[in-house]
């Protein structure tokens, strides 16, 4: 699947988009979190406080425990600040 | 009802975007446009830097449309919210709200405004006015208690 990432979740994490092929155990949105931030600091640092961070799926907002079978897209941001 | 939703780098001309919602349509009876400036901060900013999600902010943007769709009898709609590099005085966003009667499009515009700036995927960052790129915009709580107003019985 296809992570991106967007504003300061973006910076820390230190590029704007990759492919990734995570483990079958990693079922939702909350898991793919944990399993990012044993890969590098900057996924630790990104993800240091895992509630502020948001995600979307396909698109469409995701909560934490929503599942990510079967996503093409999956997007981690700050909270929005448009407007 | 039509709903018109755009997500572009360019300046806006509220007066034809009202044109274009009301001409030929004789039933309505209000527009409510909300346009939202950039502002200098007592000339501490030189421009707020807009980041955005493409795709997903047009489609968040037509999903905030349908659910105000359901809320009113509403009679057209059109978000823009521009991108980019944004200075003070110039425009980012409207909202334009018509339907037969006022307060419809009244509260329709103010329930977008207030879904928009906590749900659509834009994030703003400061450039200052000694030249410098500040900090990213913190989420203000207020705006998420805008949110959970519309949502009480």
């Amino acid at each position: 699947m296809r992570l991106v990432y967007f504003a300061w979740v973006r910076e820390r994490v230190g590029r704007t988009d990759e492919d990734v092929d995570p483990p079958p155990s990693v079922s939702t949105i909350a898991d793919l979190v944990r399993w990012l931030r044993t890969r590098g600091d900057e996924y630790e640092h990104a993800f240091e406080n895992e509630s502020v961070v948001r995600a979307a799926i396909d698109h469409v907002h995701a909560k934490p425990d929503a599942p990510i079978a079967g996503a093409r897209e999956i997007a981690f941001f700050p909270p929005m600040t448009g407007g | 009802m039509p709903v018109r939703v755009r997500v572009q780098a360019e300046d806006f001309d509220v007066a034809a975007e009202t044109s274009a919602l009301t001409e030929g349509r004789p039933d309505i009876g209000a527009v409510v446009a909300f346009t939202g400036f950039c502002r200098d901060e007592n000339g501490r900013l030189s421009a707020l830097e807009l980041e955005h999600y493409p795709g997903m902010a047009e489609a968040e943007l037509l999903r905030l449309a349908a659910q105000a769709e359901t809320r009113w009898a509403l009679a057209g709609l059109t978000l823009i919210h521009r991108f980019g590099l944004i200075r003070p005085g110039e425009q980012i966003v409207l909202v334009l709200a018509a339907s037969s009667h006022r307060r419809a499009a009244f509260e329709a515009a103010g329930f977008l405004m207030d879904y928009l700036k906590t749900r659509a995927p834009f994030w703003k960052r400061e450039h200052l006015a000694d030249g410098s790129v500040g900090a990213w915009i913190e989420a203000a709580g207020a705006d998420d208690e805008a949110v959970r107003s519309w949502e009480r019985p």
